[in-house]
């Protein structure tokens, strides 16, 4: 049994628990976080973009020494159907300046340098230790944690729950719903190595300049999902994820459909002669505003994809998973100056804090947007692409057909496949949704 | 052929590092004999292809190779299919890159 007390036990060392844990032990807290992993990061899967602003405001230089990989400045979406790809890219030399807002990065090795960092502001962090169980007074007040150490209990004035979307500990003590299968989405990842010319090539790109590929269509095979592709120095992120609901209903399996994304005509030539030296696979919250649990309660606060933050629509998971670990380790640490009690009363100054940051006003923007995407997956993400195609292909090629008779060709189709009123609902729905 | 069965997921699977903490599956099947839709459906949905139909038709789980995305619990715990929990503290899948 560790005998002594803490002010906090940070559970998880991701990206939201390696924010709150920094944030508190800089603020004088004596902070101990537990980490199921050999090391931090060595459990966690992700793209990865990384958002610059949110960490500056917890490491501001961050830059001197963090393992990044390029910046990046270029970001490509793209529609596609089974042989061809629409796409939008926009690239910007702007983004060649002293202070990148977005880098790629590797996980593991990015989670590794934060939780150097942890250490350094002095919080006690314990690797290969899997939390079972959270430990309450007679009250029901969580007093600490046990874990799967002969050590008995743990304890502590407030236990921050940073466990991750599939956070066992707080469904367990029913603190909150385990995620229902239509509000995670299952992705699968492959890490290709090449060497870095090869990259820059292929990417059009020189130095550490970076480019992301977000990739809808008929990829998905009527599921909501998108494939990703993120180019790092030495290596490209590959990967596909889908609402799990929509793999059990349509009984696809990931990796076929990962597999079928790398043959892609527009995805083979990027990673050709590439070595594959990781595959993964992970939830990702996709419930948004609406799938948002209770944040906070006697003696523990909930952060990061735990809690749902997770921005689905725009791709930002570890940047609101920063930036609510930041906010409860603040709100934390302003009711322990007051010398007040951990209570919920008293802990809701964090969820006061986060109503107003950009984290609970982006997912109240789209609240609607997780339903409308999953009720009408077939359409975005197999009858829009396929037309979207059919039309390109048909205005670029050049057969001697009038250019009035092909206008109608491409307009009959979408009206054949949607239906006036099926368009312009499907229209206002994402106006409205987007709003 | 269809691509399905032509991707050979142990394959990838040996990328991977792995700490197996032998004689302690940290997944269980509940003991069935017909088995749920829902376990019929992690034989499919699994990323890593844990789940297998034994000769009797029943589902079973290996959890060597499991790489801990948390899909099955989602899909098989609710109707006490299955019974999930944590690898032992530095167990399981290492990652090096994730
Ligand atoms: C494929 C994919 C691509 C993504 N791409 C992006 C992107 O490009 N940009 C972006 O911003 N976001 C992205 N995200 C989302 C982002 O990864 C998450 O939002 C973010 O990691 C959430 O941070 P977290 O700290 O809440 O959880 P996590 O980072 O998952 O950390 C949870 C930690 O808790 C530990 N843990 C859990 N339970 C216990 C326990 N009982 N005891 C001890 N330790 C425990 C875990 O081992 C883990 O280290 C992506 C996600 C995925 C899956
Ligand atoms: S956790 Fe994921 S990889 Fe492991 S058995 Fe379940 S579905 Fe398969």
């Amino acid at each position: 049994m560790i005998e002594e007390k803490f002010d906090a036990i940070v559970v998880g060392a991701g990206m939201s628990g390696n924010a709150a844990a920094l944030t508190m032990a800089k603020r004088g807290m004596k902070v101990l976080q537990l980490e199921r992993g050999e090391y931090a990061g060595s459990k966690n899967v992700q793209g990865a973009i990384l958002y610059a602003d949110m960490l500056e405001k917890l490491i501001p230089d961050f830059r001197d020494d963090a393992p990044l990989e390029r910046h990046l400045v270029e970001q490509r979406f793209w529609m596609m159907d089974d042989r061809s790809h629409f796409g939008v890219h926009y690239r910007s030399e702007d983004f060649n300046e002293e202070r990148p807002n977005r880098y790629t990065i590797i996980r593991a090795q990015f989670d590794k340098w934060f939780s150097s960092k942890v250490r350094e502001a002095g919080a006690t962090v314990l690797c290969e230790t899997t939390v079972t169980e959270l430990a309450r007074d007679a009250h029901g007040k969580v007093i600490g944690v046990r874990t799967d150490r002969r050590d008995g209990e743990i304890h502590a004035d407030v236990v921050v729950l940073a466990e991750g979307v599939n956070g066992l500990l707080g469904t367990h003590a029913r603190l909150r719903e385990r995620p229902k299968p239509d509000k995670v989405a299952l992705a699968v990842k492959e890490m290709h190595f090449l060497p870095r010319e090869t990259i820059e090539a292929h990417f059009n790109l020189k130095g550490d300049e970076g480019v992301v590929v977000e990739a809808a269509g008929t990829i998905s095979r009527g599921m909501t999902g998108m494939g990703f592709i993120y180019a790092n120095k030495e290596c490209i992120s590959i990967g596909i994820g889908c609402i799990v609901a929509d793999f059990q209903r349509t009984g696809e399996t990931p990796y076929g459909l990962l597999d079928r994304f790398k043959r892609h005509p527009s995805v083979a030539p990027l990673i050709e002669g590439s070595e594959v030296k990781e595959y993964s696979a992970h939830l990702i919250p996709e419930g948004g505003y609406k799938a948002i649990p209770q944040l906070y309660g006697d003696g523990w606060v909930v952060v990061g994809d735990a809690a749902q933050l997770n921005n689905a629509i725009h791709r930002e998971g570890s940047n609101l998973a920063m930036t609510s670990g930041r906010i409860a380790a603040e709100a934390i640490v302003q009711v322990k100056s007051r010398r007040q009690p951990m209570t919920a009363a008293n802990l809701s100054v964090y969820k006061k804090m986060l109503d107003d940051s950009f984290v609970i006003k982006d997912l109240k923007k789209h609240r609607d947007m997780p339903m409308l995407m999953h009720t009408n997956s077939q359409n975005f993400f197999l009858t829009y692409p396929q037309l979207v195609s059919r039309a390109m292909q048909n205005y670029v090629r050049v057969d001697g057909t009038p250019k009035a008779e092909k206008e109608k060709v491409t307009l009959r189709s979408f009206v054949n496949a949607r239906s006036w009123t099926g368009l312009f609902g499907d229209a206002f729905r994402l106006a409205r949704a987007w709003r | 052929m269809n691509v399905e069965t032509s991707v050979r997921v142990e394959d990838k699977l040996f990328y991977n590092r792995y700490l197996v903490d032998v004689g302690r599956p940290h997944i269980k099947v509940r003991a069935h004999t017909k088995p749920s839709p829902q376990l019929l459906a992690l034989l499919k949905v699994c990323p890593a292809r844990c789940y297998e139909l034994n000769d009797k038709g029943q589902v079973e789980v290996t959890v060597d190779g499991c790489i801990e995305c948390g899909t099955c619990r989602v899909i098989g715990e609710p109707t006490g299919d299955i019974e999930w929990s944590y690898p032992r503290g530095g167990y399981g899948v290492l990652f090096k890159f994730g």
